[in-house]
């Protein structure tokens, strides 16, 4: 079943929202498609990519992306661009004045909420910057209405000459199911770009005279939204409850309560409530059932639906049937029966130190962690032993330098601001912390994106910050992407490469205050650290070894341990590498009457590549070449 | 299978284990015998070494993508520990199938938690249906890790709402265009997976 009907049996094909996206915008003549990468909307580029009738790009960040969809827009393409919900706070100065000037051909940003938050820095509604912005919000409910959805944006947004919003979770992402194709259609590009001033020089004057037009156009689309079959009413037998659902939630509300009337929000703003209005009067209660914030909830209210939303169901995470049954049981009276989450059938005595209350079954807690031999290891171990810094994080797997065995980080927002904290944490020092060094930490891509206003800053303004960027070619928390760091384009084909040490130098960093190092080289990167933090102005370290998950990384044989020399020190843990196991633990009394734990190790010779990290933290050099290693 | 019937199945291990994959490969098959089928994974960050599930339901008509806890039929756990963190999904007469190679992460080589000294065991005094065996064991001994997808995927061929030989078909027919030096490999990866669910 597809929110959608089926148009023939024969272009079945299972594909993933961001897939079915992708297709859908080349089905719907969509000539460029931009992004920067962001679970979980990374796939709609890569999907893209294989079409070559659309020109694709990674570009530096959202907001970039965007213009870049723009400008196409106005050249007379239908173009796409695609983000995270993060990403569209980064986008937002121009979705604020591409508002007011509108588009030339049809202009569709996808954007993609993680609600749940299973890789993003917070948890945040998008559909508020349909509200904001004054755009349209279609919300598919599956990966087929994903597809259609796609031509439907673009279609609304020539219509009513205005971007539309394709609000997506994660639950219409990272969900495959049956999606049934159609073919290209090319759009006819005979007009070109129009000179328009009026329109396109957003000026104070010409915005003023843009805001009535703005206001008209959310009249329009108004009307159409209560016309619109995108939203339609379902009839149901029950009729105690009614639901309003949006997105996937009409999927929930289908499978727990396959009988109760609803409505079916696909063009969920502007919001039709004259539709709504008529579903509340054939109900003898009505609930609003929306992932994230009590938008419509309180847009209904407004307007003087009585219903309930977030009183009853829940204002964080996702929402499925399991969660909805018990909600509407209690609005019904009916006894509750407790759903999520299930305990299996008999108790599991937990025979240690970490309970799930839910379940009662102990499990230790399996966070991401850094690859095997990836270079970030060697300068959180660095990082780790330096003391007297305050260290300033950023978005990316350098977060997970925050974690164990390294601790390191103390702080992380949002995507490029490790470069302002640092300057404000050293700008606003007190008394107290006056001998504190302050680090940055910062990926190579994270600082293109929006890294090096902040170093500009820095520089400009006499600040003193150590900062480690550590490029390794790629967007390596995404899966790997390419950037303008790895040479190579979105179709892995040779690009320009940047050259981060000229960057750095004309950002205001002076050239003997920068340094390349190789991260595997700990001693080198120690002195490095130790030297730039005691000179009083900027400097930029750039370590230089690839992500593990690109495909020219150069695996090396790999290591094993020799039993007879380990010692139990455990030094080698304190690398943080996942390759790195404890065979068994022992408590020895030193001569001076204190307890001291080793633990002696091994290494998962299957993983290892050789990176040589950990030998250079093992004293006795018990860490040595697998003999007669071959791989495969 | 009745006519309304979903078949909900599990597949949970650690990012790099080849959990997705398995999914596919079990929803590919599915939508090749005409079922309607929907995928979604829950995976950590997205990197390696964090908890992956991916979840496959498949019938008539499936709505909502994610198996509610305590619907699954069958759950494939790549990893004990794995498989007894998700095994409160599983309905009471669901059946479950587990690889013993454990996977420890570093915040265990580190100290800081204990691995479940007998995670097989907890599960098996739940009374849940268990099959355990070191399918890691089999891959190593066939030659490469990797295998334990297959070896896994062969071990619950017999559970499933179609033959296993359609299953072995679509995990072979993989390998045939681009490998094809694996594909009798993965086909004595799957028969010992088969033998071994039967044997424990």
């Amino acid at each position: 079943m597809s929110a959608v009907p089926p148009l023939s049996e024969s272009n079945r094909r299972f594909m993933s929202g961001n897939e079915a996206i992708a297709r859908g915008a080349w089905e719907a003549g969509c000539n460029l498609a931009a992004a920067y990468p962001g679970t979980p909307s990374t796939e709609i580029l890569e999907y893209a990519a294989h079409y070559p009738e659309m020109y694709t790009e990674w570009s530096v960040n959202e907001k970039v992306s965007l213009e870049v969809a723009i400008g196409a827009s106005l050249a007379g393409s239908r173009a796409l661009c695609a983000m995270k919900h993060v990403g569209l706070n980064v986008a937002s100065d121009a979705l604020m004045s591409q508002t007011l000037a509108g588009v030339g051909a049809g202009l569709v940003i996808a954007v993609a909420d993680d609600v749940g938050l299973s890789s993003s820095q917070n948890e945040q509604d998008s559909r508020f910057w349909g509200r904001f912005a004054h755009v349209p919000v279609l919300e598919p409910a599956d990966t087929q209405e994903a597809y259609e959805f796609v031509r439907r944006g673009f279609e609304l947004s020539e219509q009513f000459n205005t971007p539309v919003i394709l609000r997506l979770t994660t639950r219409i992402c990272h969900v495959k199911g049956v999606v049934n194709l159609g073919q290209r259609q090319e759009i006819s590009r005979n007009e070109g770009f129009v000179k328009d001033p009026a329109r396109l020089i957003m000026t104070p004057g010409v915005a003023k005279k843009r805001l009535p037009m703005m206001f008209e156009r959310d009249e329009e689309v108004q009307r159409h939204s209560e016309a619109s079959e995108l939203n339609f009413i379902q009839a149901g037998s029950d009729r105690r409850v009614g639901f309003v659902t949006s997105g996937p939630t009409y999927m929930h509300v289908r499978e727990a309560f396959p009988d109760a009337p609803l409505i079916k929000l696909g063009l969920s703003y502007p919001v039709p409530f004259d539709r709504i209005r008529q579903l509340a009067d054939q109900v003898d209660q009505l609930v609003v059932v929306e992932e994230v914030e009590p938008l419509l909830e309180t847009e209904l209210k407004a307007a003087g639906i009585e219903l309930l939303g977030k009183e009853i169901l829940p204002r964080i995470g996702e929402l499925s049937p399991n969660v909805l049954r018990p909600a509407i049981a209690g609005l019904l009276g009916e006894e509750v029966v407790e759903e999520a989450p299930v305990k299996p059938p008999v108790e599991i005595k937990p025979p240690a130190p970490r309970i799930d209350p839910a379940t009662g079954i102990n499990v230790f807690p399996r966070p991401p962690t850094m690859c095997v031999a990836c270079p970030h290891l060697g300068i959180y171990y660095c990082l780790s032993k330096i003391r007297n810094t305050t260290i300033s994080g950023d978005i990316g797997c350098y977060t997970l330098g925050a974690g164990h065995p390294w601790n390191a980080l103390d702080t992380t927002i949002c995507m490029g601001a490790s470069m302002g904290i640092a300057h404000g944490l050293d700008k606003g020092r007190v008394e107290a912390d006056k001998d504190k060094k302050v680090i940055a930490v910062i990926g190579d891509s994270t600082f293109m994106h929006m890294g090096m206003q902040g170093l500009l800053d820095i520089t400009y303004n006499k600040g003193n910050v150590t900062i480690l960027l550590l490029d390794n070619r790629a967007v390596g928390m995404t899966g790997g992407q390419d950037n303008p760091a790895s040479g190579r384009d979105i179709h892995g084909e040779e690009a320009m490469q940047v050259d981060f040490r000229k960057l750095c130098e004309a950002l205001g960093v002076k050239p003997e205050r920068i340094h390349e190092v190789n991260p595997y080289e700990l001693p080198t990167l120690f002195t490095a650290l130790r030297q730039e933090v005691k000179v009083p102005e900027p400097s930029v370290i750039i370590t230089n070894q690839p992500c593990v998950l690109v495909d020219h990384y150069g695996a090396q044989p790999a290591l094993t341990v020799d039993d007879d020399k380990c010692t139990g020190c455990g030094n080698c843990l304190d690398i943080g590498c996942p390759a790195i196991l404890v065979t068994r633990r022992e408590t020895v009394v030193k001569p001076n009457g204190s307890e001291k734990e080793l633990a002696f190790v091994k290494i998962d010779s299957g993983a290892c590549t050789g990176c040589d990290l950990c030998p250079k933290t093992c004293g006795p050099d018990a860490i040595v070449p697998l003999a007669n290693y071959v791989r495969q | 299978m009745s006519e309304n019937k979903i078949t909900n199945i599990l597949v949970a291990g650690i990012g790099g284990q080849g959990v997705m994959t398995a999914a596919e490969i079990l929803s590919q098959t599915a939508l090749a015998q005409g079922f309607d089928v929907k995928k979604t994974e829950v995976a950590g960050m997205a990197q390696r070494g964090g908890v992956v599930t991916s979840h496959v339901r498949f019938g008539s008509q499936v709505l909502s993508p994610a198996i509610p806890p305590g619907e699954a039929d069958i759950l494939v756990g790549f990893e004990p520990a794995e498989a007894l963190r998700w095994c409160s999904h599983l309905r009471p007469e669901g059946v479950i199938m587990i690889n013993t190679t454990r996977q420890e992460p570093p915040v265990v080589s580190l100290g800081l938690y204990d691995y479940p000294e007998d995670p097989v065991g907890e599960i098996t005094n739940t009374g849940i249906e268990c099959h355990a065996f070191d399918a890691g064991a089999i891959a190593r001994e066939l030659g490469n890790f990797k295998l334990v997808n297959t070896v896994m995927l062969g071990a619950i061929s017999e559970l499933l709402p179609f033959s296993a030989e359609v299953l072995k078909a679509e995990i072979l027919d993989r390998f045939r265009g681009r490998k094809p030096t694996l594909v009798d490999i993965n086909e004595k990866a799957f028969e010992l997976g088969r033998q071994a669910a039967a044997d424990n």
